[in-house]
């Protein structure tokens, strides 16, 4: 039975200022943990953007271009917090997420093609993901007969037997881990100045070569299938409309620490690999081994840890953003919260994605360069068609109430979008043309 | 049978023969008839669109419809809220199923013809959510009708019967207009409904919530989870929030006030009936994570003298509800506890036994101040399904119920 009432004078007045200072921390507390609690999708989004993928077009900027490319990291910010912060608004102010909008408001027919695209494009990336792990665990010297199939059993049943906030914590963590990319930069000992000055003063140069590898870095940046994980994380989370301001917020500091990650890597790469003439790595895990020699082997194996970080962070969310999206978008059910029998379309097509994803890794003679390929054409393909899907949705007054895009907001959002379209073609062209010179996709060539 | 999306688009003839224009809707007027189609929306072009009533539907074939006029005979389109829009408020949309208890998306409406005199009145029977009408509405137009039709009949279907089928429609006044009840829905269980509910966005969410009566949202509200709790009774007007808080357990109302920002609960708390309000600021006073604070007020007092008689016509003359007996708590004369009898004992006992006789032993109460801890180890501990919370001075003041206990304890895993 609890009893513990003594009340004295003295005893009193201690009693009521720790109350008052309880309640103030109390306050305080509560404050920060309504941002806490709507923290999280656009963090997690946009570093998941720096998956395997985007980190070798990093890598290769930096080695071939040196400082001379981080001008463009800045406008990349704005664009990627002007798309996702869209995103985050439309899942806010309606709770739906964009698959569902896009069947509300386009019809069944639009929706299919969208599933269809979304299924081809982030299957195309999921190799790359696990690739990406292959890559990195070679450094550390295991074989991807080992590590591709442990890390995708590891990434399938994380998913599937942890709840959504043990899930949501340790992929919270795994953003930290991109932290492993500032200490190799640091490690490196670059010209500080000189990247802060490249950083502020575009300094564009007009050879195909430095436009190309431009084009790279704003479509490894933006990905489709990013604007759907993000929404549904807002929705699943059920931020509402008052915590709107957490939510942008969140998105604005997602998209910064995002690219301040990708301005460690280039700085950490022009440091070392540009400045001793090594510009032709055209591969992440390359980068990492011929670290060694220039800044160590600790930089190395720290360059090593980030890929896999990045790499196994993807592979998680990439298929269960897919068959959450496909799912919800034509009907069928989905969530992690059913059984496998009740959702059964839900489990298959994460489990397929999975294991035909890591499994095309394994093929001892696989196209993986022809698939990487594609699937980067894919991605080029499908951006603009879900920038548009966004952008007609976000200016439906119906659906949207007074949340509807400002006019200078739809300028910016707009051209932001035009350019991102313009350049994207550009590199799908390349792509199909000359794959070889777009580094991003030339990359996997040397996977083993 | 026929399905909504093959009347949708099909070509109309008037009774000469001559074309008109196309199927761009088809309309339900729910206040007259729940299930026919009443209204059908004639495209034509650059000219103001017609509309046919069913009346005037000779024949209905798919792509194809006969009219029993002539196009001078139909009237113009005017939008009317009341009309329920088969295209646009149901295809693609979310419903609730009230027979499966879950919320799903429609794929397409199979309807059925019917020939009165001269006429043909179409009838929504079923609405199609599974792989059938997501076939169809992908190959319509690409591939023969036949063909689709082979194909469909295939594939797995799953349907629901119209009669179970209840709308979503976030706009309570348009909800009126449309004659829209959720009687399907109130009669499933409260649980039952919060978790279709969760899977609503936020303004369905609150039309959903609207359209039940006090009681049952009340209920329904109860098992919501915290966030969505918050999120919900904000929304509403202060006066419909505190009818529906009077109708919960003081315990719940005052987690829900506790959670609400200061201004909202505020107002709601002014709203409220003086005793309902007294009740819920009583509990306020105390610690979330106290005896205190998960307490309910609603108990049944009786001295410890009474004999089992006259508290069993004491409970029947108040009608108590059924959730708050549990146990009956036992006074001294000083009004301080002297036990409890659960109501299990109270059945099978004597009518003339005392109540004093009757007891739960070991006597067991909590303090308001109680940490939670220590509640979950006297329930674990001695397998109590109520433990009576007491104040400073031992009067019993509430009691904790082990659902209460449940569900802190799962909060916590």
């Amino acid at each position: 039975m609890a009893d513990t009432t003594t009340n004295s004078g003295g005893l009193a007045v201690w009693k009521a200022r720790g109350q008052n200072f309880l309640r103030r921390t109390r306050m305080t507390r509560r404050r920060l943990a309504l941002f806490l609690a709507v923290v999280g999708p656009g963090l997690i989004t946009s570093n998941v953007d720096n998956d395997a993928g985007g980190i070798t077009t990093y890598t290769t900027a930096g080695a071939q271009f040196g400082y001379t490319l981080l001008w463009s990291l800045i406008p990349m910010t704005i664009a990627l917090y002007v798309s996702e912060e869209m995103c985050a608004r439309m899942g806010v102010v309606t709770g739906k997420g964009l698959s569902d909008l896009i069947r509300e408001e386009f019809g069944f027919r639009s929706t299919f093609f969208v599933m269809i695209a979304a299924l081809a494009v982030d299957l195309g990336n999921t190799v790359a993901e696990f690739a990406g792990v292959a890559a990195s665990m070679q450094i550390f010297g295991v074989s991807k007969f080992i590590s591709v199939p442990l890390a995708a059993i590891a990434v399938w049943f994380l998913v599937v037997k942890g709840s959504y906030r043990q899930v949501e914590k340790i992929f919270l963590v795994a953003c930290g881990f991109y932290l492993t990319y500032v200490v190799s930069a640091i490690l490196a000992k670059p010209d500080w100045l000189l990247a802060a000055k490249e950083t502020v003063l575009p300094s564009l140069h007009f050879n195909t070569e430095y436009l190309l590898m431009l084009t790279a870095l704003v479509g490894t940046t933006i990905a489709p299938w990013q604007f759907f994980y993000l929404q549904a994380g807002f929705v699943e989370k059920r931020v509402g409309s008052k915590q709107l301001k957490h939510a942008r917020l969140d998105v604005l500091v997602g998209s910064i620490s995002c690219m301040a990650i990708v301005f460690f890597i280039i700085v950490c790469c022009a440091a070392t690999l540009h400045k001793n003439g090594m510009t032709n790595i055209t591969d992440a895990a390359q980068a990492a081994a011929a670290l060694t020699p220039l800044a160590g082997k600790w930089a190395s194996y720290l360059f090593a840890f980030g890929l896999l970080n990045a790499s196994l962070f993807a592979a998680s969310i990439l298929p269960l953003s897919t068959a959450h999206v496909i799912c919800e978008g034509l009907g069928f059910e989905a969530g992690l919260d059913r059984k496998v029998k009740e959702a059964p379309a839900f489990y298959s097509l994460y489990t397929g994605l999975i294991v035909v994803g890591g499994g095309i890794i394994l093929l001892p003679k696989a196209p993986l360069f022809k698939i990487l390929v594609l699937s980067q054409v894919a991605n080029g393909v499908w951006l603009p068609v879900v920038l548009i899907f966004i952008l007609l949705l976000i200016n439906r007054r119906e659906l949207m109430g007074d949340h509807t895009n400002s006019w200078g907001f739809n300028l910016v959002a707009w051209g932001a979008s035009i350019i991102m379209i313009i350049l994207t073609v550009i590199l799908v062209y390349a792509a199909i043309t000359e794959p070889a010179s777009t580094g991003l996709v030339g990359t996997f060539l040397h996977s083993p | 049978m026929l399905h909504a999306t093959e009347v949708i688009g099909a070509q109309t003839f008037d009774s000469l023969g001559n074309y008109v224009g196309r199927i761009k809707e088809i309309f339900v007027e729910p206040a007259d008839q729940p299930n026919r189609v009443a209204r059908m929306l004639i495209a034509r072009g650059q000219y103001r669109p017609l509309v046919a009533r069913y009346d005037q539907i000779a024949s209905v074939a798919p792509g194809r419809i006969a009219l029993t006029t002539d196009e001078a005979a139909l009237e113009l389109y005017h939008p009317n809220e009341a009309w329920l829009a088969v295209g646009k408020d149901l295809l693609d949309q979310q419903i609730i199923d009230t027979n499966g208890r879950k919320v799903v998306r429609v794929n397409d409406i199979d309807l059925s013809d019917h020939r009165t005199n001269g006429n043909t009145e179409l009838r929504i029977t079923q609405v199609d959510v599974g792989l059938p009408g997501a076939v169809r509405r992908l190959l319509q137009g690409v591939v023969p009708p036949m063909a689709i039709r082979r194909l469909q009949s295939k594939l797995p279907a799953r349907k629901i019967l119209w009669e179970f089928v209840n709308l979503i429609e976030p706009d309570p006044l348009r909800r009126v207009k449309l004659r829209l009840s959720s009687q399907k829905l109130a009669a499933l269980h409260p649980a039952d409904v919060a978790e279709i509910m969760e899977e609503l966005s936020p303004d369905e969410r609150q039309g959903l919530i609207g359209s039940l009566d006090e009681e049952t949202a009340a209920e329904v509200i109860a098992e919501l989870d915290k966030r969505l709790q918050t999120q919900v009774v904000e929304k509403l007007e202060p006066e419909q929030a505190a009818h529906i808080l009077e109708e919960m357990d003081p315990d719940a109302a005052a987690d829900l006030i506790a959670s609400l920002d200061s201004e909202t609960s505020k107002g709601v708390l002014d709203e409220m009936e003086h005793k309902e309000a007294h009740d819920v600021e009583q509990l306020l006073k105390f610690g979330p994570d106290t005896a205190g604070g998960m307490m309910t007020t609603d108990i049944v007092v009786v001295s410890e003298d009474a004999t089992r008689g006259e508290v069993v016509d004491y409970i029947r003359f108040h009608e108590l509800s059924p959730d708050q007996i549990d146990s009956v708590v036992l006074i001294n004369k000083d009004a301080a506890i002297a036990g409890t009898v659960p109501v299990a004992r109270l059945l099978l006992s004597e009518s003339d036994s005392r109540m004093s006789e009757l007891v739960f032993e070991p006597l067991l109460s909590v303090r308001t101040g109680a940490h939670d801890k220590e509640v979950f180890e006297l329930f674990d501990k001695y397998n109590l399904r109520s433990l009576t919370v007491v104040s400073d001075e031992k009067h019993p003041i509430g009691t904790i119920t082990v659902d209460d206990v449940v569900s802190r304890m799962h909060a916590r895993i």
